[in-house]
């Protein structure tokens, strides 16, 4: 069964045009990303999903509802905020249960919700608390406790972690994947991390200026981009892209080769300078020169490069992704 | 802590601005109670003395007590400035709201419409207002002066909480309707709560004017049942013989109502600002 249906959905906010035809589904059970640059329209479209903004055209379906004039607590839906967005004024179990109550649950069944969601995301102790006594990772645990009790049919997730640091980041995104895999519910992910996108995704949804890109699962989109966006937006370091000419090929307009695949070795054809070395320990990025383009080499383990040195890179043909002229993927 | 706050030399220099500040504005007030417990002969004599066994007299409050109609005065006074305050809140945080929260055709229009008001003294339309109240029959009502200062009070208020309304946060307001919450309960529930700082701004704005008006009780309802303590009070002033025991009594009297609703409102500033929003 499909959790929610996007067909040729538009938004305009007067003469601006948003969201430009999407088309997207998902399955139950599935964890969609959406990911693309700042302004794309991720927030915008997510908005449409929940009712929070009205579609200016085009069908949304939840399960096997059309939804476009259904208001956002009819959806069986349920948010999480980048801001996390507590009710100030209420207690976290009165955060939690406002919904619940709001639809008139009966008790029981708001207690043992409450119970639940608690165990799972350990605020067990801070019930009683107010969001304004608890650190940035309590509060956004809490805005996923909000949002589970309500057993949504469709979880959205807009940022959630990006007002945390680095390092409760990865722990809350590990908390997250385990959520998703003990609530198996649909879920979709707003991100702009990387990292994010890769690891929690089932399927990620590129987005540009308002139009899908491209969708699949992670390795899909970085074996197989269809085009030359998604192929520089996934991946860290970004795709390499050079002219076709200075790989003396022709056929294509652009050539893209990823960090990892350029391999430097004494005999390889390419010639490049050094111009920057970043150390990771487990691996090093060289930022290198070559026929006045820059591109990164990315070396696993540790390599004695230094500054202005001399590279010889070869660029395996089978690693090449070739484009044309406006960018489409050539495969033949 | 910021460092030129903790400063010892800037502490002692503040306070004592603030300090300097504080008596001399309370000095008229003093003056006013001190003598509203003294004979007329020891007001003239000594103004600034404190009342001691021989100047000490009552004489004064008896004569606004037995004037009777006091606490009427007093009353309408009250119910006019506490209804008044609380149209002008709720109505005014409502337009600011909506202001605010919606996209609709004419939004800033709307906005500077209200916003007109500000520059516009109310008493300009006075005789077309005393008309209508007229042609409706409100005349010596108490609703005649609490409309009106409804009305005085408003753009003010709307120019101020649509400031306020517009940096409660989209994402909660978005919660509450995900949640399923009202406009109404979104509205008073999840925006008035944070914007507690800024209602109690206006309502002190707006309380002591209303308080203190004499020209519409005067013109709207000067009949007996629904006199002002403020338009009360010139009974005793007359235009050859002032009785002064009686005004200054009357004065300190009328402090009391306005203390105290300035406290509750500033209870609600303070707690506005500590109560910690949304992050
Ligand atoms: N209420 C609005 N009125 C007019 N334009 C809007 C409105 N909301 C969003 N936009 C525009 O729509 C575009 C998409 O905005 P959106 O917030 O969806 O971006 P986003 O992909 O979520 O970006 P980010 O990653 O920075 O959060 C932006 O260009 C923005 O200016
Ligand atoms: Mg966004």
């Amino acid at each position: 069964m499909t959790a929610l249906t996007l067909r040729n959905v538009n938004k305009s906010f007067g003469d601006v045009h948003v969201l430009k035809d999407i088309n997207i589904d998902i399955e139950d059970g599935e964890f969609v990303v959406f990911v693309g640059p700042s302004g794309c329209g991720k927030s915008t479209l997510l908005r449409v999903i929940a009712g929070l903004e009205d579609a200016s055209s085009g069908e949304v379906r939840i399960g096997d509802d059309l939804v476009n004039t259904t208001p956002p607590s009819k959806r069986g839906i349920a948010m999480v905020f980048q801001s996390y967005a507590l009710y100030p004024h209420l207690n976290v179990r009165k955060n939690m249960t406002l919904a619940l109550k709001q639809e008139k649950q009966p008790k029981e069944v708001i207690e043992e919700r409450v119970s639940e969601a608690s165990r799972m995301l350990n605020l067990e102790d801070y019930l009683e608390r107010y969001p304004s006594e608890l650190s940035g990772g309590q509060r956004q645990r809490v805005a996923i406790g909000r949002a589970i009790v309500r057993h949504p049919r469709l979880f959205l997730f807009d940022e959630p972690l990006s007002n945390l640091d680095a390092a409760l980041r990865m722990n809350t995104r590990i908390e997250i994947a385990n959520l998703h895999a003990q609530l198996s519910a649909s879920m979709i992910y707003v991100t702009h991390d990387q990292t994010e996108a890769m690891t929690l995704a089932d399927k990620i949804v590129v987005l540009r200026d308002g139009r899908v890109e491209q969708v699949g699962s992670p390795m899909e989109l970085y074996n197989n981009p269809a085009n030359k966006f998604v192929a520089g937006f996934l991946g860290s370091p970004a795709m390499n892209f050079l002219p076709a000419s200075v790989l003396g090929e022709d056929g294509s307009h652009t050539i893209g080769i990823r960090p990892e695949d350029l391999k430097a070795s004494g005999s390889g054809p390419l010639k490049a300078t050094v111009r920057h070395v970043e150390e990771l320990g487990g691996d090093t990025n060289v930022v290198a020169e070559m026929d006045g383009h820059t591109i990164t080499v990315r070396m696993f383990g540790q390599f004695p490069v230094k500054q202005g040195e001399a590279l010889s890179l070869t660029a395996p043909e089978d690693r090449r992704y070739r484009f044309d002229a406006s960018g489409g993927r050539i495969t033949s | 802590m910021n460092k030129a706050r903790s400063n010892p030399l800037n502490t002692t220099l503040m306070h004592g601005a603030l300090i300097l500040y504080t008596l001399i504005a309370l000095f008229p007030v003093f003056v006013i109670l001190i003598n509203s417990f003294k004979t007329r002969k020891a007001i003239f004599r000594e103004p600034l003395a404190l009342p001691n066994s021989e100047s000490f007299s009552l004489i004064g409050y008896e004569t606004v007590l037995k004037q009777g109609d006091f606490f009427l005065y007093f009353q309408n006074s009250f119910i006019v400035t506490v209804a008044s305050l609380f149209f002008v809140l709720l109505f005014g945080a409502m337009a600011a709201f909506a202001l605010s929260e919606y996209r609709f055709k004419g939004n800033t229009l709307m906005g500077l419409y209200l916003a007109l008001g500000i520059m516009i003294p109310i008493r300009i339309g006075t005789v077309a207002i005393l008309e209508m109240m007229v042609a409706t029959g409100l005349v010596n009502t108490l609703w005649a002066l609490i409309l009106v200062y409804t009305a005085q009070g408003l753009p003010l208020a709307v120019f101020i909480l649509s400031e306020f309304m517009r940096n409660v946060s989209d994402d909660l307001k978005n919660a509450g309707r995900i949640d399923g919450l009202s406009e109404y309960a979104i509205f008073f529930k999840l925006a008035l709560p944070l914007v507690r700082p800024a209602m109690a701004t206006v309502a002190v704005f707006n309380m002591i004017p209303i308080w203190n008006d004499l020209w519409f009780p005067l013109i709207l309802a000067p009949a007996e049942e629904v006199k002002t303590l403020t338009l009360g009070s010139q009974v005793f002033i007359g235009q050859f013989v002032t009785n002064w025991n009686a005004v200054l009594s009357a004065l300190s009297m009328a402090i009391i109502p306005v203390l105290i609703l300035y406290v509750i409102f500033s209870r609600q500033l303070i707690r506005g600002i500590t109560s910690g929003a949304v992050k």
